[in-house]
């Protein structure tokens, strides 16, 4: 259980988060601006906030009434951002090793070579192990943040609008493989995305940030059935019918 | 009103000539004195030149303290563009603007300047003076010299660098575990080596030629003081060959990093781009 409970200003806006996720995917959808890129940084360290609490069931990873702030580093979360980052001057594999090798408890190495590999099977990418990051496609480039992501183990895994830098038949193919993979993860996932087809794909429940504050939590059916906002009431009117 | 074909052609080519040819003219001023220095000497006078007493001392002289000052510049630069680069703080932003002083100040003014701070009455020189050591005039207050007017071109290069690096990979690399250490050492150094190279290229070029500082707080010694540029203004007064032999080597230097600089661009992605190798023992 990953529990969120934040207030920070970043820039003009102004977040006030309190949001639980178990585990399995929350699909966090809002507006451009609505503050869902900055709520993972605040998460994963990468911003300070100005009050509040991070927690992964008993680990406080901050707590401003206790003065714990972790670096991001201690953390142990997971994260693709929107672009994917992969490191331009290191190949597939060592991209994917870059974690397991960051890890302070020194894991074998062939407990280590033997997790990069597994991962580049379950992503399908082994065959492109020793290839730079800039000849991959982007639904290549994805699954390689993704096994990057993964590799050192995290306790939750917040993907920042997976599927936006990818053209349209790239896109429908990755979502089904995110939208399976993700469903068997083990632990907490936020997926941040403003397209209703993904928000739909990629999880069953799903919270809705605007301006900053959360107006909705709750399934997909919930929603639907009661918007409680427009732009809720858009998202899901514009939904292709379930079948 | 429309200007008939024949009166655009002949603004078209007023203009044209009132572009190209005061572009030409100063072309030619600038390539001129460098093909005079080349075609004034045979291949004869080149090496005779070259074999001048003042020549020898000045090359090992000059190579050394080069090395000597690019080496601080780096080493010392490298952290200080890298603060700056990530700080955002008034403090680094006038830092910033104040370690850029040495390009625009007089050389003669950095020598006076060097003089008033490790001269033998200076700010740190009366010091230094007490337990024993004296910087003007030595070796040393070369490398100074060197590095104080040299410095800026690498932090220049060396902050711009750091800046466009992708901050996403910066943020990536900590959730993975890594440390700041470890995100400097293991993304941004490599991926910014080559804008560190090409300022430390242009560092090292300003360092070679510098004249007037060294000239006013190192002197004119040979074999101690006595920098390229120093030999090629001693020369003047007594073997024209010298001078020249000495000019034209610099030139062939200065034209070798010109090209080192703009010709090893465009290769960010590529800092590495070997395919294959095994480095996921490398822990």
């Amino acid at each position: 259980m990953l529990a969120v409970e934040l207030q920070a200003r970043i820039g003009t806006l102004d977040i006030e988060v309190d949001l639980a996720v178990s585990e399995g995917p929350l699909v966090l959808a809002g507006p451009n601006g609505s503050g869902k890129t900055s709520l993972l940084l605040l998460i994963l360290g990468l911003l300070a906030p100005d009050r509040g609490r991070v927690a992964i069931g008993s680990d406080v990873l901050f707590d401003s009434s206790r003065g714990i702030d972790l670096p991001p580093e201690e953390r142990g979360l997971g994260y693709v951002p929107q672009d994917y980052a992969l490191f331009p001057h290191l190949n597939v594999r060592e991209n994917v090793a870059f974690g397991l090798e960051s890890q302070r408890t020194a894991a074998p190495d062939v407990d280590r070579r033997r997790r990069v590999e597994r991962l580049l099977e379950e992503m399908e990418i082994a065959s492109l192990s020793h290839r730079e990051p800039r000849l991959l496609s982007g639904g290549e480039k994805q699954r390689v943040a993704l096994a990057r992501a993964l590799a050192p183990q995290p306790r939750a895994l917040l993907l920042d609008e997976p599927l936006a830098a990818l053209d349209v038949s790239a896109r429908r193919q990755v979502r089904v493989f995110l939208a399976k993979y993700l469903a068997g993860l083990q632990i907490p996932a936020i997926v941040v995305t403003h397209n209703a087809a993904d928000a739909i794909a990629l999880g069953t429940q799903m919270a809705i940030l605007e301006q900053g504050k959360l107006v909705q939590r709750g399934t997909y059916a919930q929603m639907k059935a009661q918007p409680q906002t427009p732009f809720v009431a858009e998202l899901m009117g514009s939904f292709p019918t379930k079948t | 009103m429309i200007a008939s074909p024949s009166r655009r052609s002949r603004g078209n080519l007023a203009w044209q000539a009132a572009t190209r040819i005061p572009a030409a003219l100063l072309v030619a001023f600038i390539l001129l004195p460098v093909v005079a220095l080349i075609f004034g000497t045979s291949a004869g006078g080149f090496m005779a030149g070259l074999r001048h007493p003042l020549v020898g001392p000045a090359l090992r002289l000059s190579v050394f303290t080069t090395i000597c000052s690019l080496t601080a510049i780096v080493v010392l630069g490298t952290p200080l563009a890298w603060l700056l680069a990530r700080s955002r703080g008034r403090l680094l932003r006038w830092t910033e603007l104040a370690i850029q002083l040495p390009i625009v100040l007089p050389p003669a003014v950095a020598g006076v300047a060097l003089l008033f701070a490790f001269g033998r009455r200076g700010l740190l020189g009366a010091w230094l003076d007490r337990i024993g050591v004296h910087v003007p005039f030595t070796t040393a207050a070369v490398i100074l010299a060197e590095v104080f007017v040299a410095a800026p071109f690498f932090i220049q290069g060396a902050v711009a660098s750091f800046e466009r690096l992708d901050q996403n990979l910066v943020r990536v690399a900590r959730t993975l575990g890594a440390s700041p250490a470890r995100v400097f050492f293991r993304v941004a150094l490599p991926l910014c080596a080559p804008g560190l190279a090409r300022g430390a290229a242009v560092s090292w070029a300003r360092a070679l030629g510098e004249f007037g500082a060294t000239l006013m707080f190192a002197g004119n010694m040979s074999g101690r003081t006595q920098t390229l540029p120093l030999a090629i203004y001693t020369a003047l007064e007594s073997d024209l060959r010298a001078a020249q032999a000495l000019s034209i080597v610099l030139v062939a230097v200065a034209f070798g990093l010109l090209w080192a600089v703009h010709g090893s661009g465009a290769q960010f992605a590529g800092v590495r781009s070997r395919e294959g190798g095994e480095t996921v023992e490398r822990a």
